[in-house]
């Protein structure tokens, strides 16, 4: 399977290809903390995403099926999650169980490594990694935002790499550009800012920087007005894509007039 | 006594079994189970036997990430 490093600059409206699949949209979006169903599909329709997250946890009788029902009428993927796995171990088996109730082969990888900060454990992360990945996993870690972490995990397989912005569900946006744009640089696989959207200029900046897309949950599902705000993020998503692709000006400490100086009238 | 997602349960010879009795029926889109701490194909489910004392994990998709 070829990934290419230019997908991430590709034109607007061309689809994300990860793993074996095109996604219409570049922004993913997360279905927690939508406060009902309702708000949950009206942010899905609003977003435009193709593609949406699932956690998995115990489930009785009764409460089975609505959520992959909805899911599945949006004709929305679904992409589960192994959040609240703090182990390897525990990774492995909540992605071979995600694989078994929804019939998919993809992942969102996490292994975290504390409950406040909700921060990747890298060493445990790379070996969930490669262990996914030759179970014939499509992997999407969540990873810190160090380049050489998301190196590791392309060359273990991973389809994409998803650096965080800053933690999870902070809203602080991207406290550290320079290493998200070096992972972009550097990276072979599509990279997707991934935690700490706060508002639709950080979704922006994510794509301004080079990234293939965005995933955002919170932001969105947390907003006032959920809906709008994916619609806002969503935007801002193309926006920065189309800025990307069409090169911005280099920054510089001093003015460059835009209008030229011969020609001036003497208005002695 | 088996148990089910951390709860006693009477004992079912089966993971088809519980999860019929349960009200997921043997077909149960959206549910995986595992057995202290294994995941047992869906496949399978027919022939899992339940011993006493196991541990069965049933989940699925809640909102999340």
């Amino acid at each position: 399977m070829q990934y290419r490093g230019a997908e991430a600059i590709s034109p607007p409206g061309e689809g994300l290809t990860i793993g074996d699949r095109t996604l219409r949209s570049r922004l993913i979006l997360g279905s927690g903390g939508f406060t009902s169903l309702e708000l949950l599909a009206g942010a899905v329709e609003a977003s435009g995403t193709g593609l949406v997250t699932v956690a998995m946890r115990r489930v009785e009788a009764t409460a089975r099926g609505s959520l992959i029902a909805l899911l599945d009428g949006l004709g929305v993927g679904v992409l589960p999650n192994t959040a609240g796995c703090f182990t390897a171990r525990d990774a492995v088996r909540t992605a071979q169980l995600a694989r078994e109730a929804l019939e998919t082969n993809w992942i969102k990888l996490e292994v975290i490594g504390d409950e406040q900060t909700l921060l990747p454990d890298a060493v445990e992360l790379l070996v969930a990694a490669e262990q996914l990945v030759d179970d014939g996993f499509v992997v999407l870690p969540y990873t810190t935002d160090d380049p050489i972490l998301a190196r590791r995990l392309e060359d273990a397989g991973c389809a994409a790499v998803m650096p965080l912005g800053s933690p999870i569900g902070s809203g602080m946006g991207i406290c550290n550009p320079y290493n998200i744009a070096l992972i972009c640089e550097r990276a072979g696989v599509p990279v997707v800012l991934d935690a700490g959207v706060g508002t639709a200029s950080d979704a922006a900046l994510a794509m301004e920087l080079g990234c293939a897309a965005v995933l955002c949950a919170s932001a969105i599902s947390r907003a006032e007005e959920p809906v709008a705000m994916a619609r806002a993020i969503a935007a801002a998503v193309a926006a920065g894509h189309e800025a990307r692709a069409a090169g911005r000006i280099p920054r510089r400490r001093l003015a460059s007039a835009s209008s030229p100086r011969e020609g001036m009238p003497d208005l002695g | 006594m088996i148990y089910v997602n951390g709860d006693e349960q009477q004992d079912a010879a089966t993971v088809a079994a519980l999860l019929e009795r349960l009200g997921f029926g043997e077909r149960a889109r959206g549910v995986a189970v595992a057995l202290d701490g294994e995941v047992v194909p869906r496949a399978e489910w027919h022939a899992a036997r339940l011993a006493p004392g196991t541990r069965v994990e049933v989940v699925g998709a809640i909102q999340g990430g």
